[in-house]
């Protein structure tokens, strides 16, 4: 038979344990406490009920709900694309040039397109759109391809001389190294200057035009300023992909350029293909 | 019945309440001595038993832990496209791992909707099947590298190796130029093959015997490449540095865009309970 002692001091029942003469009082647990466990336990039973949770040999038990990981991130892009599906259908149903004519429609596109560049784009043509050397500005005028947003929606849907897209945009520069001489390339290299830069040998100059007339006119026109069907750049202004300086051309002219696109139609929705079209076309530089 | 005189049988212990004591109430502890305890005496003073036991209790809890991976069906999800790395991908990924890129970068993309709209469709399990060790990686201080293959070309890689700032300037990933500097020369590259055989790859003996020849012909596009492309289906087949010679960046790139490339998912179907 237990003694029930009674702590003297507060009035609460002791566990009868002493250590030294200094005995534990015997409190109960708070109602509060206890009431939160007990719910935590029927919690407990009602989720491994409900959701995936007993580990078997071949898979764990499926939960009444039928919830899994996967279904429940398929089950969120579906959501998420209903809540834009009257947009979507709307900037799919639009011609890419008549877009701008629509204001919300166009706001739309624009704002998505941003951050589909700022994801998959950014890291080549920066995150203000304004290239490196050798990936082209997107803020400017000047296209290598050709700037109406039609244009610019195949490049992306299709890319540059990439393997894996039959329609890629693709053109191939010769490597000059092994066609003219040095004094040659040297000489074409002062005419490019030329066209656009005063300071330059006159005489060197004249001797490459007639190289660049032999030799160049037929992807980059006659008087040097581009043709886009062949993504062949403009030599008469001052943007340069690579390099306007005569080691950058000499470099260019020998070895030849081939920069390379993925095409982004294989990765992106055509929503998302017209939607950075468009915000790539507002940039600034759209023709 | 009680082996120790020192403790009182609580029937006596005038400090255990107990159940007949007051019916009404919680006991304050249980009795110091029930059978079980009392049995388990036993195996305290033993060492020898003691040890015997405690293995018997960890191994039971290893098997439920371990042996239902060897079944779980959702480890082990045959996918179509999923092949072993080719000699020069898998020599890129020997870098990979030996420059530590997995510790800023993932090759884990999770299955929520913002990671699968920024880096394409979730991972699954059989894309890291032929990987010792996988590359999950467990921090993103740079983006998740699971499907960057075929994302960016060779010669941005290039770049972007060379030095990072100059096509992404608020990068802080340090420059990797010795790449292009370091030579390699594939003398190891079967017995690695070998060895990625012997922990569970289906390396073929054909693949291993012409280990070499693949390993060299991946990077130059001029070579005859079709047989290897035969046994590396999809595998990317260029001058991935531009130099002429064989070097550590032509690897490391083969194998950054193989990454996330072998599933097509146009024709991939989830099972959606997995």
């Amino acid at each position: 038979m237990a003694d029930r002692k009674i702590d003297e001091e507060t009035g609460v029942e002791t566990t009868g344990h002493s250590w030294d003469g200094i005995e534990e009082l015997n409190n109960p647990l708070p109602r509060w406490w206890l009431w939160c466990l007990y719910a935590t336990i029927v919690w407990g039973i009602g989720y491994v009920i409900a959701f995936p949770a007993w580990p078997m040999i071949s898979g764990a038990t499926e939960g009444m709900l039928g919830w899994s990981t996967r279904g429940n991130v398929a089950q969120e892009i579906v959501a998420h694309e209903a809540k834009n599906e009257t947009l979507v259908t709307a900037m799919l149903d639009t011609e890419l040039a008549e877009l701008p004519a629509n204001a919300d429609l166009h706001r739309y596109a624009v704002a998505r397109g941003a951050s589909v560049f700022r994801a998959q784009c950014s890291q080549c043509h920066g995150s203000g759109a304004a290239g490196a050397k050798g990936y082209p500005n997107l803020l400017d005028n000047d296209w290598l391809w050709g700037g109406t947003v039609d244009e610019i929606a195949h490049t992306v849907a299709h890319g540059i001389r990439n393997e894996t897209d039959d329609d890629a945009r693709w053109s191939e520069m010769p490597a000059f190294g092994e066609i003219l001489e040095d004094e040659e390339i040297a000489a074409t290299v002062e005419y490019v200057v030329s066209l656009s830069n005063p300071d330059h040998d006159a005489a060197l100059a004249t001797a490459g035009a007639e190289l660049f007339a032999d030799n160049c006119v037929a992807c980059h026109g006659e008087n040097a300023l581009g043709n886009p069907d062949l993504g062949a750049p403009n030599l008469a202004d001052v943007i340069w992909l690579y390099g306007g300086d005569r080691d950058t051309l000499t470099e260019t002219i020998y070895y030849s350029r081939y920069g390379v696109m993925p095409a982004w139609g294989q990765r992106l929705t055509d929503a998302d293909v017209r939607a950075v079209s468009s915000y790539v076309h507002a940039l600034g530089g759209g023709q | 019945m009680s082996p120790n005189d020192k403790i009182p049988d609580p029937a006596d212990d005038p400090k255990v309440s107990q159940l007949s004591d007051f019916p009404e109430e919680i006991p304050n502890e249980l009795p110091h001595q029930s059978g079980i305890l009392a049995r388990h005496a036993i195996l305290e003073k033993s060492p020898t038993l003691l040890l015997t036991f405690s293995l018997l209790v960890v191994t039971i809890g290893g098997i439920v832990e371990i042996a239902p991976l060897f079944w779980l069906e959702n480890t082990i999800e045959d996918v179509e496209g999923v092949r072993p790395y080719s000699p020069l991908e898998l020599a890129g990924r020997d870098i990979y791992v030996r420059e530590g890129c997995y510790v800023c970068h993932s090759q884990m993309i999770r299955p929520m909707r913002d990671e699968v709209e920024r880096y394409g469709h979730y991972s699954l399990a059989a894309e890291s099947q032929y990987d010792h060790p996988f590359q999950w990686g467990s921090k993103r201080t740079g983006p998740d590298l699971a499907r960057v293959g075929g994302r960016y070309s060779d010669a941005w890689h290039v770049d972007h190796l060379m030095d990072p700032q100059s096509v992404v300037p608020e990068s802080i990933m340090p420059k990797y130029a010795f790449l292009a500097d370091a030579e390699i020369d594939g003398k190891h590259i079967e017995a690695l093959l070998e060895t990625h055989r012997f922990v569970g790859v289906p390396y073929s003996d054909e693949q291993i015997e012409q280990a070499k020849t693949d390993f060299m012909v991946q990077a130059d596009p001029d070579g005859d490449w079709d047989d290897m492309l035969e046994r590396y289906p999809g595998a990317a087949i260029a001058n991935f540095d531009g130099q002429s010679e064989l070097t550590e960046m032509d690897a490391l790139i083969a194998y950054l865009q193989v990454l996330g490339t072998m599933v097509d998912f146009s024709t991939f179907t989830p099972d959606a309970s997995r």
